[in-house]
């Protein structure tokens, strides 16, 4: 990590110390950062890719739009990334799939929901977030791929682990 | 066990709200166990809600999704539907629950 | 515009500003979406698995657990987990929920209580399921929601559980010199984001968390008991492992739900 951005946001600074420490999730994603993982090789899954870039090129999203008829309800600040609220739904006409990306977790690949016929435009789960980032909605309507982004910040708070 | 806990509400406008959980440990396949080895993958990578046979929702999923996943939606149907939900996992595990609207 | 105008405008200018100060990160937002959502909350599962588990024929004596003696007399779990810990003239003790039914597994089902508490809880470090033990007293737990808390405090025995487990949360012991007070005897104290509440006097605190117990940890991915909390807070204090349903354990959660007497259940919980 660069110094600079880790002194830069004290509540990032918090969120990694506290997720370090408490070991829940840094084992899981500890590995994450430089080695290879099995699965990834032996299956091209767009769930198994680890660049971001990538999943979006997957998801036909590169040069997406970035569209307001898009809805993230999620929030600002998760107490922990174990267990993070996210709802998506879009008034976008003729919507086939939305899938849910996790800018910073080691596969940002979370789900991707086929509507089929009759099934509204609007989805809720729970995810995993390894740290703080950027939750993106990417959704394929009549006219094309658009996207929506909201940023959410985790902590870990408390010593009750 | 049981390891889906399904639930069907019938909203106004026709629309069924339908929220299911479901038991699973959603290895990611990066977390170390405490000798340091890494705990294979495994997680739900497809769930599949039909209404009277006909699919209304299919999802895939990687090992973001929390352990128990949780997963609601809106679909357009009426009381008396016969919904099922299957999920299929990367090890070839797979279960399956009902419910009618009620 | 008048000076009495400007003086206003100045004094609720510095009014926001203070309170635009005071204004600190909070995970209300998240607590609201993630807990309040009881449809969404994992422990419904580990509640079927209780039912289960309760229902069927198990233990060398092949018998379920339905006929189990929870204080309201047997067989009869509505409303029993409200009025927990109580006096049992079987065992001649005060018991908590989880000490009765190691009870009822040994008497009537003719498990060892070596056997039964060879692994009391799910270890989340392994990202396990709840054993038994935590599937089977969420169940229980769970036919008392929406009920008050209303543990008896009439034979003598349980006057002296509440004012041992009272001595016990005052005082300070093991390597830290920690009380349970040390954390939960003020007002507005947190650590982080977390508020610990002050469970010294009776009211809205200690009534928010002996009613929301048993809960589903999202940081451990499980259903954590009263006996897990207990466990949990000594091993905080880096005192030796409580033991499970030990008379030390059973006479705090006796202190703690006198402290919180009619706070209303909320079960299962679903918290940090």
């Amino acid at each position: 990590m660069k110094r600079r951005t880790f002194l830069g946001n004290t509540l990032a600074l918090a969120t990694t110390g506290a997720a370090l420490s408490t070991g829940l999730l840094a084992p899981q994603w500890a590995a994450a950062a430089g080695e290879a993982s099995a699965a990834s090789e032996a299956s091209p899954s767009p769930f198994n890719l680890k660049a971001l870039d990538e999943v979006l090129k997957s998801l036909n999203a590169t040069d997406a739009k970035t569209s307001d008829a898009i809805k993230i309800k999620a929030p600002e600040i998760a107490e922990n990334g174990a267990v993070v609220p996210v709802s998506i739904s879009t008034t976008l006409a003729g919507v086939s799939t939305i899938s849910l990306v996790v800018s910073n977790n080691p596969n940002p690949l979370a789900a991707t929901f086929t509507l089929l016929e009759g099934t509204s435009p609007d989805v809720t789960t729970r995810i995993k977030m390894a740290k703080t980032a950027e939750v993106i909605a990417i959704v394929q309507a009549a006219d094309g791929v658009h996207i929506a982004k909201q940023n959410i910040k985790v902590t870990l708070g408390g010593c009750g682990g | 066990m049981p390891s889906i806990k399904l639930r069907a509400k019938a909203l106004e406008g026709g629309l069924i709200e339908v929220k299911a959980l479901m038991t699973h440990p959603m290895e990611t396949g990066l977390r170390k166990d405490s000798a340091g080895e890494l705990v294979p993958a495994h997680f739900i990578s497809e769930v599949i809600v039909t209404a009277n046979d006909k699919e209304v929702m299919k999802a895939n999923w990687g090992g973001s999704i929390s352990k128990n996943p949780y997963m609601a939606f809106t679909y357009k149907g009426a009381v008396g539907d016969k919904l099922k939900l299957t999920w299929k996992d990367t090890k070839g595990g797979t279960d399956s629950g009902e419910l009618v609207v009620a | 515009m008048s000076r009495l105008t400007i003086a206003g405008l100045v004094t609720s200018a510095l009014l926001a500003g203070v309170a635009f100060a005071a204004e600190e990160p909070n995970a209300d937002a998240y607590r609201e979406m993630t807990y309040g959502d009881r449809d969404a909350n994992p422990a419904l599962l580990v509640i079927d698995r209780g039912e289960e588990l309760f229902k069927e024929k198990r233990g060398p004596k092949n018998v379920s657990l339905e006929q189990c003696d929870f204080g309201l007399g047997a067989g009869v779990l509505k409303g029993a987990y409200a009025q927990l810990p109580r006096y049992f003239k079987d065992t001649d003790r005060v018991q908590d929920a989880e000490s009765r039914l190691l009870t009822c597994m040994t008497e009537l089902q003719g498990f060892t209580v070596e056997e039964l508490t060879k692994q009391t809880f799910a270890n989340d470090k392994r990202n396990e399921d709840n054993t038994d033990l935590e599937a089977l007293t969420v169940y229980i737990a769970a036919q008392s929601d929406g009920m008050k808390i209303n543990a008896p405090a009439e034979h003598p025995k349980e006057q002296e559980a509440i004012k041992v487990g009272e001595g016990i949360f005052w005082r300070r012991q093991g390597p830290l010199d920690f009380a349970c007070a040390t954390c939960h005897a003020d007002d507005k104290k947190r650590i982080r984001l977390q508020n610990l509440g002050n469970f010294s006097k009776a009211g809205v605190d200690v009534q928010k968390t002996m009613s929301a117990w048993p809960t589903y940890r999202v940081s451990h991915a499980a259903v954590r008991t009263m006996q897990h909390r207990m466990w949990d807070c000594m091993w905080q204090m880096r005192l030796p492992d409580a033991q499970y349903g030990s008379p030390m354990t059973v006479a705090l959660i006796a202190y703690l739900n006198a402290q919180g007497k009619d706070g209303t259940y909320a079960l299962p919980g679903m918290s940090r």
